[in-house]
């Protein structure tokens, strides 16, 4: 699933590292999700909204929906 | 990679057992050398004792996916034991017709499990090198 992770990050200065430490996840993990090649569980993606202040819609993008965007 | 505690449970468990499992089978064949054939019910739980630590390492591994806490590391856990499962499961399910048919050798059974710890730690090589040649691990 596309996201704006990488660019959230980024936008904070944090590493991957640093981002999985506040969500208590691997780097690996983190990783993955921002390459899209796993898509998170519902609390993990409502953990990162949290963090990140923002809406799930505002962080991942809906796959029946990318064409509109 | 920084282990998580369930991680770290894991390898110290793991660990643990497979040096008790060379214990028990020197143990046991030394035993077994100088009483052959062993019989009666001390007989069984003799020749049974070496397949504990084994039968252990498939708990420690259930109770591992029941721990961690990271789902994707979880996940990709899961998805190592299922192809090394149904590559065991091939591989035998082939080798029982071969003997069924007399062209290949008989296997003991325990096999299986040393066949599914084998094919665990080729896909997880191949998983390795295809997250860090296809599409990268690093940061």
């Amino acid at each position: 699933m596309k996201n704006r992770l990488k660019v959230l990050r980024a936008e904070r200065d944090w590493s991957q590292q640093d981002l999985a430490d506040r969500l208590e996840v691997s780097r690996q993990s983190v990783n993955a999700i921002e390459t899209g090649r796993y898509d998170p569980s519902l609390p993990l993606a409502f953990k990162i909204a949290d963090l990140f202040g923002l809406a799930i819609e505002a962080i991942f993008t809906n796959p029946h929906r990318e064409n509109d965007q | 990679m920084k282990a998580n505690r369930a991680q770290k449970r894991y390898n110290r468990d793991i660990l643990v057992l497979m040096v008790g499992y060379a214990a028990v089978l020197m143990s046991v064949v030394t035993y077994a050398h100088g009483h052959w054939p062993l019989r009666g019910v001390a007989g069984v739980v003799l020749a049974l004792l070496p397949a504990l630590p084994i039968i252990g390492v498939f708990g420690v591994m259930a109770r591992y996916l029941i721990e961690e806490s990271d789902e994707y590391i979880r996940s990709r856990f899961v998805q190592q034991a299922l192809l090394a499962t149904g590559l065991t499961l091939s591989v035998c399910t082939a080798w029982g017709f071969l003997e069924n048919f007399g062209v290949a050798p008989h296997v003991y059974a325990y096999y299986a499990a040393i066949l599914w710890f084998g094919a665990q730690g080729v896909v997880a090589l191949y998983g390795c090198l295809a997250r860090l040649i296809g599409r990268g691990e690093a940061a």
